[in-house]
């Protein structure tokens, strides 16, 4: 027999069946991907594993990563992409063409304002992806960044130029 | 139509293939452990790009097909290239303690790498 | 026109996929072996997609996607051996 007052769950109806919406879109679309097609058939398998993995790996993931602004992260994967392209033909060229004396290579340690885990991963990711840079490590208490800089003449300036070009656009993105 | 497909995807598939040498090239040249690391994490993802690009547009404009799972591995790789250089320096930095010496400090405390779980500095030598 | 990109891909795989192996025998370090393993990897895929648009089917990226995850499982599991001891803990 059910007890009269079972323990109240907080949660809504939607937000028991589909904890991480965003998971289960993605879910979604990589099925698709991978059938290599649109079909109503696929469609249908690709939303029940959508929403069966979610469920049943929902206490794995407690916290629901939080995106602010969509048109934003949007805009900021576009500019990444094109900061790959720029990386790849800069890196390109000092291959090649740099005598490897004239390299400045320095290691330099980035400061971060953001404390969001996901932030930090993006912004680690951009960083390795973009001209010329790699990260290392991160300090213990998750207060900075140790970034590997292939080329810089000026260090400060290439710390400063990424706070301002990524991390205060994720700041906007993550809250 | 099919000259615009033709130069298309002659083009993708050259600076596919050009970016995967000058990247392997750079591995052999650079240096130093820290800048290989460089080469080939950057240049050898346009280079798959590239080719993944190339298929891509080969299907559409010669077979009239639709073939998107192309994108799947280059997200994959472009998700998964950060974080194996990262385990890599990570990795490096760790049979190497010497290394640790020439780093920048943090403002309180230091890198994870040289730090315990309970918050001891693990000794550099 | 194809043709010829195709046979110049292969022609700078093959001397990229050389240029990884000499790195893979001269060391020196065991982190610039894992690194010239993972540069294979990536350009074997890169090898792959080319073949598949040489003979025009789509067969082969099942294969691509395969080495591209055992690439990284294989690469993140050296590392992590190296570190730790251990590669499950």
């Amino acid at each position: 027999m059910m007890s009269p007052h079972p323990p109240k769950d907080e949660r809504s109806l939607v937000q028991r069946w589909v904890p991480h919406p965003l998971l289960t879109v993605t879910l979604t679309l990589i099925w698709l991907l991978l059938a290599n097609g649109l079909s109503i058939g696929g469609l249908l398998v690709g939303v029940v594993l959508g929403l069966s993995i979610p469920r049943i790996t929902a206490s794995f993931w407690p916290d629901r990563p939080h995106i602010q602004n969509y048109g934003k992260a949007f805009a900021y994967v576009l500019l990444v992409i094109y900061d790959i392209i720029v990386a790849n033909i800069q890196v390109a060229m000092i291959i090649l063409f740099r005598p490897l004396k004239s390299l400045n290579t320095c290691w330099v340690c980035v400061p971060l304002d953001l404390t969001n885990p996901e932030a930090i991963t993006v912004f680690a990711g951009t960083i390795t992806m973009t001209p010329g840079t790699v990260s290392c490590d991160l300090s213990a208490d998750g207060r900075a960044l140790l970034v590997h800089c292939l080329d810089a003449a000026d260090p400060e300036a290439a710390v400063s130029d990424m706070k301002t070009r990524y991390e205060a656009r994720l700041k906007e993105i993550f809250p | 139509m099919d000259n615009i497909g033709e130069i298309l995807v002659s083009a993708l598939i050259v600076i596919g293939a050009t970016f995967a040498l000058v990247g392997s090239y750079g591995l052999v040249r650079l240096p130093e452990m820290m800048t290989r690391l460089h080469a080939p994490t950057k240049a050898t993802t346009l280079g798959v790009g590239g080719a993944l690009l190339a298929s891509m547009c080969h299907f559409i404009f010669f077979e009239g097909t639709l073939s998107i799972h192309e994108l799947l591995i280059s997200f994959f790789l472009f998700l998964t290239a950060p974080i194996t250089a990262h385990f890599m320096t990570k990795a490096y930095l760790h049979i190497r303690p010497d290394i640790g010496e020439h780093l920048p400090k943090p403002e309180g405390g230091d890198w994870s790498t040289y730090e315990t779980p309970n918050g001891d500095i693990r000794p550099r030598t | 026109m194809i043709e010829a990109a195709i046979y110049y891909a292969y022609g700078a795989l093959c001397l990229a996929l050389i240029f990884n192996l000499w790195r893979l025998f001269a060391g020196p370090s065991i982190i610039d072996r894992i690194l010239a393993v993972d540069t294979m990897v990536i350009n074997v895929i890169a090898l792959i997609i080319i073949y598949s648009i040489h003979q025009s089917t789509p067969l082969y990226f099942e294969a691509a996607l395969l080495f591209a995850m055992f690439g990284f499982v294989s690469t993140v599991a050296y590392c992590k051996f190296l570190r730790r001891g251990d590669v499950i803990e």
